[in-house]
C-alpha cells in the first residue's frame, strides 16, 4: 500500500504498541488519534481514560478537548476528577500514559510549559496539565510527536515533566519506581531509551526515512541502534480506519480547518 | 441556605471586588453566563483560580478582571493557546497578570483538601518537575510511617465559587450530571457559592440513590439560566460547541477583534442570550 502520509505513519506506528490489556492514560492530539485507532483495530479491549474522569470510553469520534461529551456518553464509568488523579492515576492502576510535547530532550523529558524564561516567556505555552504526574505514575509512557529542530532540542527550557531526567539511573535517583519513556513515536522513526544511557536511540525507521533526515530534524547528534529496523507500512486497515475516524471527526467539529496544536 | 435569584443580584451579592473567585466545570458546565455578568459589573483585581483557564478566564483576563491566575492548564482544549492569557503574561495586556501555576493532580487535590477542612493537601507528584522550583506554595512533606518524599500545597478555600449545573429542585439542592470534574469540591471548599441551572424542577424524586447532589444548605444562590454553560455543554441538554471554541482562537488573535466582540455579546447583552445560543448553535437546548 503506498499513499499515506508521514502523520499517518506516526499515528499507526503509535497505535500499534497498544496491547488489547492496557489500560491508558490518553492525552489530546496524536495521542488520542493512536489510542483510538488501536481500539479499532488489533485492540478493542484497550482501556482508555481521558483525565475529565471517563474510564473505558469508546468514543465513535475524536474528542477535540479531554472532556467532550462522547467520551462520558460511551465510558465505563466517569468519576469525579479527584478520584481519577489519587485513585486511578497515583493508585498505580494505569500501564501506559500516552504524551504529546511542545519540547523534548534525548531523555524523554518534556516541556510543554514555556519557550524562553519562566519568569518572561517568549511563548507561554498551556503548561502541564496532567502530565507531570503521568509521567511519574504509569507503568510507562509513551511520547509521541512529529521531529523538528524546534521540537527536539538538547535541553529543554522547562522540564514540565519527568522523563529519564539526566539519564543513566537519575530517574530511580528521584525515587520513581515506575519504568518512564519506553517509546518515542515520531513521523521518521521510532524510537527506545537506550539500556544504560537512557537515551533515545532509534529503532525502526519508516519506510523510505534516510537517517540523514532523522539526524536533520533532531538538535542533538541522533544515535541509531546496533540494528535498525523498518516500520511496515500502514496497511490498507489501519489507513482505511484510520481515515474514516478523522473523516467522522472533521464532520463532527464542523469540518473545522484547524488542528489542535 | 440557598437563595434563588437572578444573575445579577447573585453576583452583586457574592463576588466583589479583590475576591479569589473559582470558576470550576472540567470542559463540561463551565459557567459562562456567570463571568459574563461579572465582567458586566465591573469587578476588579480578581484572584481567578481554575483548572483550566478556558475561554471563561481568556476573556475575563482581556477584560481587566484579574489581579492574579491560579491554574494548571491553560490552552484552548483542542484548538492551541489561550492568546488574552497569553498577551496579559507575555506583553502585560490589559495590566500585568501574576500567576500560580501547578499540575491538575495538585489543583484537583488542593480542592478536596479544601472541602474536607485540611489546611493542604499531599500526594505523590511533581517529582522531577521544574514547577516546585518557581512556584513557592509547593512543598515537600516527609511521611512519618514511611519516610517517602511527597508533595505539599495549600488547600484552595475560594471566597466564591461559582459552577453550573443541569438542575436545581424548588428546595435548592442541586444534580450534576456526567462529567463532575470538581463541581463538588469547589462549592464545599468556597466561602459562599452560585450555582446557575439549566432548569428548576419541583423535586428529584426518582433519582438514583448515587446520584451526585449538592443539599441546598451548602449553596449561597442558584439562579436560573438556561444555556449558561455555552460554548461548553449540559450533559442531557446540549452539546460543546467546537466551533465555537475554534472560533474564539480568531477573535482572541487581536485586541480591537475581541474588545468588540466582547462589547457585542458581553457588555451589551444579559443572561437571557444563552437560551438562544445553544439552539441557534444547533447543539440542542430546549
Amino acid at each position: 500500500m503506498t499513499g499515506y502520509t508521514s502523520n499517518e505513519m506516526m499515528i499507526v506506528a503509535a497505535a500499534r504498541l497498544l496491547k488489547n490489556d492496557d489500560v491508558c492514560f490518553v492525552g489530546i492530539g496524536a495521542p488520542s488519534a493512536a489510542c483510538n485507532l488501536a481500539r479499532l483495530t488489533h485492540a478493542p479491549d484497550l482501556t482508555l481514560i481521558y483525565e475529565s474522569g471517563t474510564i473505558g470510553t469508546k468514543p465513535d469520534i475524536l474528542p477535540l478537548s479531554i472532556g467532550d461529551g462522547e467520551l462520558c456518553d460511551t465510558a465505563v464509568t466517569t468519576v469525579p476528577v479527584i478520584e481519577m488523579f489519587r485513585y486511578w492515576l497515583q493508585g498505580g492502576r494505569i500501564t501506559i500514559g500516552f504524551l504529546g510535547a511542545a519540547q523534548l530532550d534525548k531523555f524523554g523529558n518534556i516541556n510543554t510549559t514555556v519557550v524562553g524564561p519562566y519568569a518572561k516567556p517568549k511563548v507561554r505555552l498551556p503548561g502541564g496539565g496532567g502530565a507531570p504526574e503521568i509521567a511519574t505514575s504509569c507503568g510507562e509512557i509513551f511520547i509521541t510527536m512529529k521531529q523538528s529542530n524546534r521540537g527536539f532540542v538538547e535541553k529543554i527550557d522547562f522540564v514540565t515533566s519527568l522523563g529519564h531526567g539526566r539519564g543513566g539511573d537519575d530517574r530511580a535517583r528521584h525515587g520513581v519506581r515506575t519504568k518512564g519513556p519506553t517509546r518515542l513515536i515520531t513521523d521518521l522513526a521510532v524510537w527506545a531509551p537506550d539500556a544504560e544511557s537512557k537515551e533515545f536511540t532509534v529503532v525502526s525507521l519508516h519506510p523510505g526515512v534516510t537517517r540523514e533526515q532523522v539526524r536533520e530534524t533532531v538538535g542533538w547528534p541522533a544515535k541509531f541502534a546496533g540494528r535498525v529496523a523498518e516500520t511496515p507500512p500502514p496497511t490498507q486497515t489501519e489507513l482505511q480506519v484510520l481515515r474514516d475516524l478523522q473523516a467522522r471527526t472533521d464532520a463532527a467539529h464542523r469540518g473545522a480547518a484547524k488542528k489542535g496544536e | 441556605m440557598a437563595t434563588f435569584m437572578s444573575l445579577r443580584e447573585a453576583v452583586a451579592a457574592y463576588v466583589h471586588d479583590g475576591d479569589a473567585v473559582a470558576m470550576e466545570g472540567f470542559t463540561h458546565l463551565i459557567p459562562h453566563a456567570a463571568a459574563h455578568e461579572t465582567i458586566r459589573q465591573g469587578r476588579r483585581d480578581l484572584t481567578l483560580i481554575r483548572m483550566t483557564p478556558d475561554l471563561i478566564y481568556d476573556q475575563m483576563i482581556g477584560m481587566g478582571c484579574a489581579r492574579k491566575l491560579v491554574f494548571s492548564f491553560a490552552g484552548n482544549p483542542g484548538v492551541g493557546l489561550l492568546r488574552r492569557l497569553r498577551d496579559a503574561v507575555e506583553n502585560d495586556w490589559p495590566h500585568p497578570l501574576e500567576i500560580e501555576e501547578h499540575s491538575h493532580a495538585a489543583m484537583a487535590n488542593a480542592y478536596e483538601a479544601g472541602a474536607a477542612g485540611l489546611p493542604c493537601a499531599i500526594f505523590r507528584g511533581y517529582i522531577g518537575a521544574e514547577l516546585k522550583d518557581v512556584n513557592p506554595t509547593i512543598k515537600s512533606i516527609t511521611c512519618p510511617f514511611t519516610g517517602e518524599h511527597l508533595a505539599a500545597v495549600p488547600a484552595l478555600t475560594p471566597d466564591v465559587g461559582i459552577i453550573h449545573a443541569q438542575k436545581a429542585n424548588r428546595r435548592g439542592d442541586v444534580l450534576i450530571e456526567g462529567i463532575t470534574g470538581v463541581q463538588k469540591e469547589v462549592v464545599l471548599a468556597a466561602k459562599r457559592s452560585i450555582v446557575t441551572v439549566e432548569e428548576v424542577v419541583e423535586d428529584f424524586t426518582g433519582m438514583h440513590a448515587n446520584a451526585c447532589i449538592l443539599p441546598h444548605w451548602t449553596i449561597s444562590a442558584i439562579v436560573a439560566v438556561p444555556g449558561g454553560a455555552h460554548p461548553s455543554y449540559a450533559h442531557g441538554y446540549y452539546k460543546r460547541d467546537n466551533a465555537a471554541y475554534l472560533e474564539w482562537d480568531e477573535i482572541s488573535a487581536d485586541r480591537d477583534r475581541f474588545l468588540t466582540w466582547m462589547d457585542k455579546h458581553v457588555i451589551k447583552a444579559g443572561p437571557e442570550v444563552f437560551a438562544r445560543r445553544v439552539t441557534a448553535s444547533g447543539m440542542g437546548g430546549r
